[in-house]
């Protein structure tokens, strides 16, 4: 929180240009970003709840815009990273209790969250399109 | 840590005055979130492509509601935690700082009302 005062541009040191992509640190990223997404994804929330509450009207006109391939697609998006950030998330809790904090259980841990966040939000909107009988 | 009182002993808020509240309520919220915004994913899974009187009469139950309300306010909590904390990371300048930092705050505690707001209306009805 302190304050940093800086009178001489003094050369950082170099991180993302210089070090090797590593699944971790890819992670580590993608859950700042996939926060900072679900963050302003809650509109669409709230969206969705204002205009069912104020009427039918405008519940169809928000419907819409969801079903509009462009809505399908960002919705898309934010079930991804809801799936991500959550599963990157549980991960945070297991490191919280010291556990799978060795190099290669990093490893696993970093590509499981990936790999289960897509094939998650894959079965979730599978599941969405066979109860809707489209699928 | 002769120096230190009983009383900051007892408080354990350390130099920075907050503890370890932010992390508490970030942990807190995450683990609430885990369940809720499952919850949230089943309900919008279920009511895709359903008419209004369809949605608007499960938005208006209380097994739907109640849930629905925990969510919108343990997610605002713990988004505007996050928010904070990316702020703090990114913006150096203190008074952009600050400035952010508000209306992270305003932006939660908006969306965070209209949802609220929003679900109370169908469930108390008018």
């Amino acid at each position: 929180m302190a304050e940093t005062r800086q009178t001489v541009e003094r050369p950082l040191s170099p991180h993302l240009s210089i070090y090797k992509p590593q699944i971790n640190m890819v992670m580590s990223i993608l859950h700042r970003l996939t926060g900072g997404a679900l963050y302003f994804g809650t509109l669409l929330l709230a969206a969705w709840l204002i205009a069912t509450a104020m009427g039918e009207v405008q519940f169809t006109y928000v419907n819409a815009l969801f079903a509009h391939p462009l809505g399908q697609l960002i919705l898309f998006g934010y079930t991804w990273a809801l799936a991500h950030h959550m599963l990157g998330g549980i991960r945070h809790l297991i490191w919280d209790t010291g556990r799978g904090l060795q190099i290669w259980q990093v490893n696993v841990l970093s590509w499981l969250t990936i790999l289960c966040s897509i094939a998650l939000t894959v079965a979730i909107w599978a599941v969405g399109l066979v109860l809707r009988g489209e699928l | 840590m002769a120096y230190r009182t009983p009383l900051a002993r007892v408080r354990g808020l350390g130099s920075a005055h907050a503890g370890a509240e932010h992390f508490w309520r970030q942990r807190l919220t995450a683990v609430a979130n885990i369940f809720l915004a499952s919850f949230l994913i089943w309900l919008v899974a279920t009511l895709a492509g359903a008419d209004y009187a369809t949605v608007k009469g499960t938005l208006a139950k209380p097994q739907i509601a109640i849930p629905l309300l925990l969510l919108v306010v343990s997610g605002l909590v713990h988004m505007r935690l996050g928010m904070q904390v990316i702020i703090e990371d990114y913006v150096h300048s203190e008074g952009y700082k600050i400035v952010a930092l508000m209306l992270s705050s305003f932006f939660a505690f908006a969306v965070g009302l209209v949802c609220v707001f929003a679900v109370l209306k169908l469930s108390f009805g008018a």
